[in-house]
């Protein structure tokens, strides 16, 4: 089984992002930059009702204003719309305005219906139904060990909580969409997406397409988070439209449309019970979740849930656990997977709930927490973070912080339990007579820094530098790679990148004659090859990979009681992730994934109208996001553990930031906040200053 | 927010720099009312009237001449970005909320999104591709390249502007100057951190407590 190398000079340092030049100095070209010759806009007519019978759509006024090459209804005849916001015709144009003007010019022949857009209405028997004749609740399911109801009168102390945490908006800065061309000789899409080949895929099954007549190019993106892995109703709109018009379709949403159709983070209401032995052993858990995924799920779906269901009792041993969770359907759009699904409201609820069981233990926090994590790896993090974060210094008990604005502190520890690579993932080599290199990989660079990373594996192993690594991604005519999620990229292409390298080695041996051609040698072995470049295929091989990272953060907060806004002053992120590849972009993630924590923590929540049943937050004004000012000092604390090879870091980085942020404002305050986001309004409530919103 | 000193420009850069420039148009149209409504409206009726159809628009971007046929009602943005090859400013909002648009109009940062073609022209536009000369990165793109002050990039040219303005009119900002400067720039990969100290290295500032990272080694 092959091994990396030990005594590295690229892998583990720090290399600065290989294509920053590009994306600085706007060369880049992202999905929604490209300028097919002859290009359309397309643009999407959604549905204004949250629920409502489609009699039919008239599209021929839009037809007729000037610039409008095609237009096109979503299905035939008669159909139900689910959500405001859901697709219901199509139009392409020769400027983005003769399209907007088209849209306002379709007819549209629609009878609202009964909706319901709030998880705890739609779950009374007496509810509007997402999907007629059929409940908008799953069959609750059901997870049990040891005997729980036995468990909880032997606990010295007993908890009980109702933590909830809000749908979550992935809002990646460049919205979902595609610039389609489909001809007779086949489908070229230029996709803003996670996954290129998943994206080939779904337009050859939706077109009934030969996956060969597809070719999907992804060369820059502007973020994912999970929600951009498959054409989407999007995509194949733009392909009809390209059809019908004859010339490439550019199909970019709207922020809106971002917000209301393509993805989100279900929401999840834990009802919590736990108890802990005198000693401070975990016992008995029990907890009764539901939550929502959006229209499609419940009842008549099978209860597809895009994460609802969370991985509980979280990270910690419990002998006695009983977990009941329900997926319920509103009149939303639907979920998608969201970096590392299930688990940051998991660490949320869970997180929570353990220190409000250390409070009422009388236990310090971490020490709680040492003693019921079975992970060695998170035992050593926290050792390593209460030295860094100052943690014994800084914790006092709770709401004893004096004066108007009260200092917290909290901690949280994060799993993520994929990670490892893709057995599949493979890599090409082409080796130039003038020593020039170029590895084609069929992945794509979503941000996380794929391409340096293949960068400076493919350097350590020929004995090269990162600049003299040509790389090229993003595109399906390169050799298989997997899409970009669960953070598994790294672990796939590092050992690929590694292997095609080692061909190339062997095969230049034999080739030139000498018996080692790396580094200074390269050059001159490469000059034997003559006119032919070399050609060499590579793949992912086991043993250079590995799965579950874990990771612990502390968090310090400043709680002014007077107006409840929280300030995150701040964060100590300690995490492994295996073999360090490029310790600089890898700290970029981990920041990330703090950051984005901190707006789950703080400040995100999608707002739904009861009334009219629309999200009336969508968009950056009103759905609020961390800006540079609110950001923390954040100190990220890295093991290298070269032993367990590569491991993603994209998904973990994100898991305990919120958990560590509530429970530091419930150590300032001496009550917990136990909704997410921490508003101000909330911490008011929670201190008795105001009374509480009214949810329902 | 970018809302220093923008009484100039109508571009409404920020919630804050419109919502005040909304007070001053109120207060002017009150002492119109007074002095002489008349007056003011032989005024604006004398104004050319242009549209709705396409109009030669003249702009000038990274100091070249771009003559384009548009309609009135065209943005910069979508000039740039729509009707020539400048690519670099990004649209994430159209509607003056992420900043990834953000170019510079006579070296202020202003949201291309939110100012019509038009209007811009007579200005000097400068957009994230007229930044680095002849190949070389200007000291803000290096500081960002060094400091890996970048992800998916998206936001990225945004911030450059935001920062490369900042530093023309103030070349020693404190952090404090550097997170007013890009509170009209949204990032979605968590980039702030580092945006915040290749700022300051750009401008030769020491930078105290930003992110500091460390690894140790698993024995």
């Amino acid at each position: 089984m092959p091994s990396w190398p030990s005594n590295t000079k690229y892998i583990g340092a720090e290399t600065q992002r290989i294509d920053a030049p590009q994306k600085l100095t706007g060369q880049a070209r992202y999905s929604s930059d490209i300028q097919a010759p002859g290009w359309l806009y397309g643009m999407i007519l959604r549905s204004n009702l949250p629920a409502a019978k489609i009699g039919g759509i008239n599209l021929d006024k839009a037809r007729q204003i000037p610039g409008i090459k095609a237009a096109i209804a979503l299905g035939d005849g008669e159909r139900t719309v689910h959500f405001y916001g859901e697709e219901l015709a199509a139009v392409a144009g020769t400027t983005k305005q003769a399209c907007l003007d088209a849209l306002r010019a379709i007819e549209v022949d629609a009878t609202p219906l009964p909706f319901v857009v709030n998880e705890t209405d739609a779950k009374k028997d007496d509810s509007a139904q997402v999907w007629q004749g059929s409940p908008n609740f799953s069959q609750p399911s059901t997870r049990e060990k040891g005997d729980v109801d036995s468990a909880f009168p032997k606990c010295a102390a007993v908890i009980e909580g109702f933590y909830t945490t809000p749908v979550q908006i992935h809002n990646p800065m460049e919205t979902h969409g595609n610039t389609v061309s489909w001809t007779d000789d086949g489908l070229t899409c230029w996709a803003s997406t996670q996954g290129i080949g998943g994206v080939r895929d779904s337009f050859a099954g939706a077109l009934q397409l030969d996956q060969s007549k597809v070719r999907v190019i992804t060369e820059y993106m502007g973020g994912g988070f999970g929600a951009k892995f498959n054409a989407g109703v999007e995509g194949i709109l733009a392909a009809r439209l390209s059809r019908e018009a004859k010339a490439p379709v550019r199909l970019m949403l709207t922020r809106f449309d971002q917000a209301l159709a393509v993805g989100n983070r279900p929401s999840s209401f834990q009802k919590i019970k736990m108890g802990a032995l005198a000693d401070g052993t975990l016992h008995a858990f029990e907890m009764d979740n539901y939550g929502t995924a959006g229209f499609a799920a419940g009842g008549a779906t099978g209860g597809g849930g895009s994460g609802v269901e969370l991985p509980m009792p979280y990270l910690y041993r419990v002998p006695n656990s009983r977990v009941t969770q329900t997926v319920v359907a509103v009149n939303a759009g639907s979920a998608r997977a969201f970096r590392a699904p299930s688990n940051p409201p998991a660490s949320y609820g869970m997180e929570s709930a353990m220190d409000d069981l250390a409070v009422k233990l009388g236990v310090d926090p971490v020490e709680f927490r040492l003693k019921n994590d079975p992970s060695p790896i998170r035992q050593r993090e926290y050792a390593i973070g209460v030295e860094k974060f100052g943690w014994k210094d800084k914790y006092q008990k709770p709401g004893t912080s004096p004066g108007i604005v009260k200092i917290g502190v909290g901690c949280a520890g994060a799993a993520w339990p994929a990670g490892g690579g893709s057995r599949g993932t493979q890599a090409e080599a082409k080796i130039f007579p003038d020593g020039s290199v170029e590895l084609r990989l069929g992945v794509q660079d979503i941000g996380t820094g794929t391409r340096t990373v293949i960068a400076v594996v493919a350097a350590e192993t020929l004995g090269l530098t990162p600049e003299q690594i040509t790389v090229r991604v993003g595109d399906t005519n390169f050799p298989w790679g997997p899409g970009s999620g669960g953070s598994t990229t790294c672990p796939s292409v590092s050992p690929a990148v590694f292997d095609v390298c080692n061909n190339a080695l062997q095969q230049l041996q034999t080739l030139s004659g000498m018996a080692d051609v790396r580094g200074d040698n390269w050059s001159a072995a490469c000059k034997k090859l003559g006119v032919t470049p070399l050609n060499v295929h590579g793949q992912w091989q086991p043993g250079l990979s590995e799965s579950h990272a874990c990771g612990v953060q502390f968090a310090e907060v400043a709680v002014d009681t007077e107006t409840g806004l929280v300030t995150l002053k701040k964060v100590v992120a300690v995490h492994d992730c295996g073999l360090i590849i490029d310790k600089l972009t890898l700290e970029s993630q981990i920041n990330g994934g703090v950051i984005m924590g901190m707006g789950y923590a703080l400040y995100e929540e999608r707002v739904m109208d009861n009334l009219s049943g629309v999200v009336l937050n969508p968009n950056f004004e009103t759905y609020k996001l961390p800006g540079i000012a609110d950001v923390p000092d954040i100190d990220v604390v890295l093991i290298n553990m070269p032993e367990r090879g590569v491991i993603g870091i994209g998904e973990p980085a994100t898991v305990p930031t919120a958990a560590a942020i509530g429970n530091a404002v419930a150590n300032a305050l001496g009550v917990r906040v136990s909704s997410l986001p921490i508003t101000p309004a909330k911490v008011l409530a929670a201190l008795g200053k105001v009374p509480p919103a009214v949810t329902t | 927010m970018k809302d220093s000193d923008t009484d100039g420009l109508l571009g409404a850069h920020s919630r804050r720099t419109f919502l005040k420039s909304l007070g001053t148009v109120a207060a002017t149209a009150a002492t119109a009312q007074v002095q002489s409504v008349a007056a003011e409206l032989e005024k604006i009726n004398a104004e050319k009237i242009v549209g709705p159809g396409a109009v030669p628009v003249i702009l000038n971007v990274n100091g070249k001449k771009l003559t384009l046929q548009l309609e009135p009602r065209v943005t910069l943005l979508d000039a740039l970005r729509n009707y020539s090859s400048f690519t670099g400013a990004k649209e994430g909002c159209d509607r003056a909320s992420c900043g990834a648009c953000t170019v510079m109009m006579d070296d202020m940062p202003i949201y291309s999104c939110q100012k019509l073609a038009i209007e811009a022209q007579g200005h000097e536009i400068t957009t994230v591709e007229g930044l680095a000369d002849s190949g070389k990165l200007s000291p803000v793109q290096q500081a960002f390249f060094e400091k890996d002050a970048l992800m998916c990039g998206y936001c990225t040219p945004g911030f450059v502007m935001s920062v490369t303005a900042l530093l023309k009119k103030n070349p020693h900002p404190t952090a404090d100057d550097v997170k007013h400067a890009c509170a009209g720039n949204l990032c979605r990969c968590g980039t702030q951190p580092r945006v915040l100290a290749a700022a300051l290295q750009a401008a030769g500032v020491a930078a105290n407590g930003t992110t500091k990272t460390e690894v140790i080694s698993h024995a």
